[in-house]
């Protein structure tokens, strides 16, 4: 019965089409949103990324990387003056805008690192020393940077190479090195120097210290030398692990705020929901329409003798089928989008397991909700009626 | 009542059936009290006006529709007593369906049309389709089990329904205007090869029609009227006047 259920289903192509080309939609809307939000929701962790230390110590009142309340410079030696600490190091972090050699501007996350430690610097560099950063007026940039501040984007002999110069706020920085990094959220590249050198290149205030990182000591957990250090300093420690359940994560933190505060959530959400909307909406119709075009044969079926139970099983089977064609074909679309976005390195894509899952659960919802509504039209049609012509 | 041939067993035995739509001013009694037997190894016809009650009484014999009242009894089961999953299983088995029209599924071929009374049974579909095929050479289109039904005549698509009625051996076949939508000359090629390959010592075939030309097929027509049998007429030795006298002629 399963290959009469298949026959049926894949013998009225109009409709069957028009089913897997509704649940296609679905899926690629569902899964493409939903990545694109996680991607985003990515980037704005992506310092944290960049500047891979275990514990972050900022302002109390701070709930978020890219959002920077100053403190003094002082609270480094208060916050390494903690006894489960390792070590502590200044942090500056902050857009800069840097002004390119045809004299435009371009805006860039500039970060200043302890210049001795170089704690804080890029997990990878692509060319060039780190330790040169120790040179005078030295910056590394990562790899979008070649590009984007290049004055010629899209020409390649353009691109920015070790030992360009160009000006941050008046003030000359030569590149020494190219590295590996995630894109920030706003969508500049990242400039890294060293801590005293970022306070220059920045306009003065009062406070410029953005944040301290630091370590525990050997055998002590990261989280218990967090507590300790807001326990003593009365600063914020975040711990830099992933976006998880724990808020005093600095990821997760990050990401909270921003699904909190901002309408992304909401404008991606919509588009999901659009997306499981237009689903139902198309594989319900259809399959309906599919179940009342075939009302006289099914019922000939069950005049015949097939059970309810048995012409359900065909109905729930030829939307499973439909389900995961639909599935599949939207998958594959969304990951040709993936191969997109991830070489040209924007819009932003991160697919976690639990989006597609989560898209498959949603399209075989859909299918079900359709094959139930035939089922429920099928189970009212009374055999005798196919004696009625 | 006419008198069986002593050899036959009563396969329907229907006794004061009643079955009615509708209510209060509006209930319409559509069967009143009707008695009728149909024997093993006869043909019979059920006639009469359009809105008479034939096609509600065929309904309730083939046990798709409950009745009021009375007792339809086939192959020595209460169909009235019967539950609904055990009615399923019961026509399953016993009983084939020729329809007015045909009902093939159209997007499978003949022969898997064919086989499907097997697979409901729970038959594979290997056995299926081979039993299928034999069933369709019994009727002439053996040679063309792999095509689809809207490939076919009218006529030759009432003579997959036949082999599809006959294919798991039922003891009854119901048929509901088998030649309603056909026009004389292939009514009469249906009916003649229905009454070869349908007529069987252990079979009653009943046939609701008001197609004049085809009642010289039965064994005994029921006529019916206002919800009632007003008469059940025996033909000692019913032949096809039309086709005898085309062939006469030919």
């Amino acid at each position: 019965m399963i290959g009469l259920a298949l026959k049926m289903l894949f013998g009225d192509t109009a409709k069957y089409v028009m089913l897997v080309a509704g649940l296609f939609f679905a899926t690629f809307l569902i899964v493409q949103q939903a990545s694109v939000f996680c991607g985003l929701m990515l980037w704005t962790t992506a310092t944290l990324r960049n500047v891979a230390a275990p514990i972050f110590v900022v302002e109390e009142r701070v709930e978020q990387i890219n959002e920077t309340n100053p403190m003094r410079d002082t609270d480094v030696d208060r916050v390494r003056s903690v006894s489960s600490v390792r070590w502590a190091m200044p942090l500056y972090s902050g857009i800069q805008r840097v002004r390119l050699s045809d004299g435009s501007f371009k805006t860039v996350q500039l970060v200043g690192i302890d210049a001795a430690s170089l704690a804080g610097a890029p997990g990878r560099m692509v060319e060039g020393r780190l330790e040169d950063l120790r040179l005078p007026n030295t910056v590394v940039i990562d790899q979008l940077a070649t590009t984007r501040l290049a004055s010629n984007p899209k020409d390649p002999s353009t691109k920015i190479k070790i030992g360009d110069r160009f000006e941050i706020n008046d003030v000359e920085a030569r590149v020494v090195g190219i590295c590996e990094a995630m894109r920030s959220f706003t969508g500049g590249p990242y400039v890294w120097t060293t801590y005293e050198r970022a306070l220059q290149y920045t306009p003065p205030s009062r406070k410029m210290l953005s944040a301290v990182i630091a370590a525990p000591v050997k055998g002590m957990s990261v989280e218990q030398a967090a507590a300790d250090i807001e326990r003593t300093t009365e600063l914020r420690a975040y711990v830099n692990h992933n976006f998880g359940k724990d808020t005093k994560d600095f990821n997760t933190s990050t990401v909270w705020w921003y699904i909190r505060n901002t309408g992304i959530p909401i404008s991606f959400g919509t588009t999901v929901v659009i997306g499981f909307i237009v689903g139902v909406a198309i594989a319900c119709q259809t399959f309906y329409s599919f179940v009342l075009d075939n009302l006289k044969h099914l019922g000939a079926l069950k005049a015949m003798g097939m059970s309810n139970v048995r012409l359900s099983m065909m109905l729930l089977f030829q939307a499973f089928t439909i389900g995961i064609i639909g599935f599949g074909l939207g998958l594959l679309a969304t990951s040709g989008f993936a191969m997109g976005a991830l070489k040209n390195g924007q819009p932003p894509f991160f697919m976690p397991w639990q989006i597609p899952v989560f898209a498959f659960v949603a399209v075989q919802l859909i299918c079900m909700l359709a094959a139930l509504l035939g089922i429920i039209r099928l189970s009212l049609y009374e055999p005798a009626m196919v004696f009625r012509a | 009542m006419p008198n069986p041939i002593p050899t036959t067993r009563i396969i329907v035995d229907v006794r004061n059936v009643e079955k009615s739509f509708g209510d209060g001013d509006n209930r319409i009694h559509v069967l009143k009290k009707i008695m009728l037997q149909a024997y093993s190894g006869e043909i019979m016809m059920l006639v009469g006006p359009s809105g008479c009650g034939k096609t509600t009484l065929l309904s309730a014999i083939a046990g798709t529709l409950r009745v009021d009242g009375g007792g339809i009894n086939v192959l020595e089961n209460q169909l009235n007593e019967m539950s609904g999953s055990a009615l399923t299983r019961f026509r399953s088995k016993n009983i084939g369906f020729i329809f007015q029209q045909f009902n093939l599924i159209p997007t499978i071929n003949i022969a898997e049309n064919v086989g499907i009374p097997l697979m409901i049974q729970g038959v594979s579909s290997s056995k299926a389709l081979q039993r299928a095929k034999d069933a369709l050479d019994r009727v002439g289109l053996g040679k063309r089990w792999k095509e689809r039904p809207n490939k076919l005549s009218g006529g030759e698509q009432q003579r997959v329904a036949i082999a599809r009625a006959l294919v798991h051996e039922p003891p009854l076949v119901i048929c509901d205007e088998p030649t309603a939508a056909l026009d004389a000359r292939n009514g009469e090629i249906v009916l003649d090869l229905f009454r070869q390959v349908a007529r069987s010592p252990d079979r009653a075939v009943i046939i609701v029609t008001h197609d004049s030309r085809i009642f010289s097929y039965a064994d005994r027509i029921a006529r019916m009227d206002d919800g009632e049998i007003v008469e059940v007429h025996e033909q000692t030795q019913p032949t096809p006047p039309h086709f005898v006298h085309e062939h006469s002629h030919g």
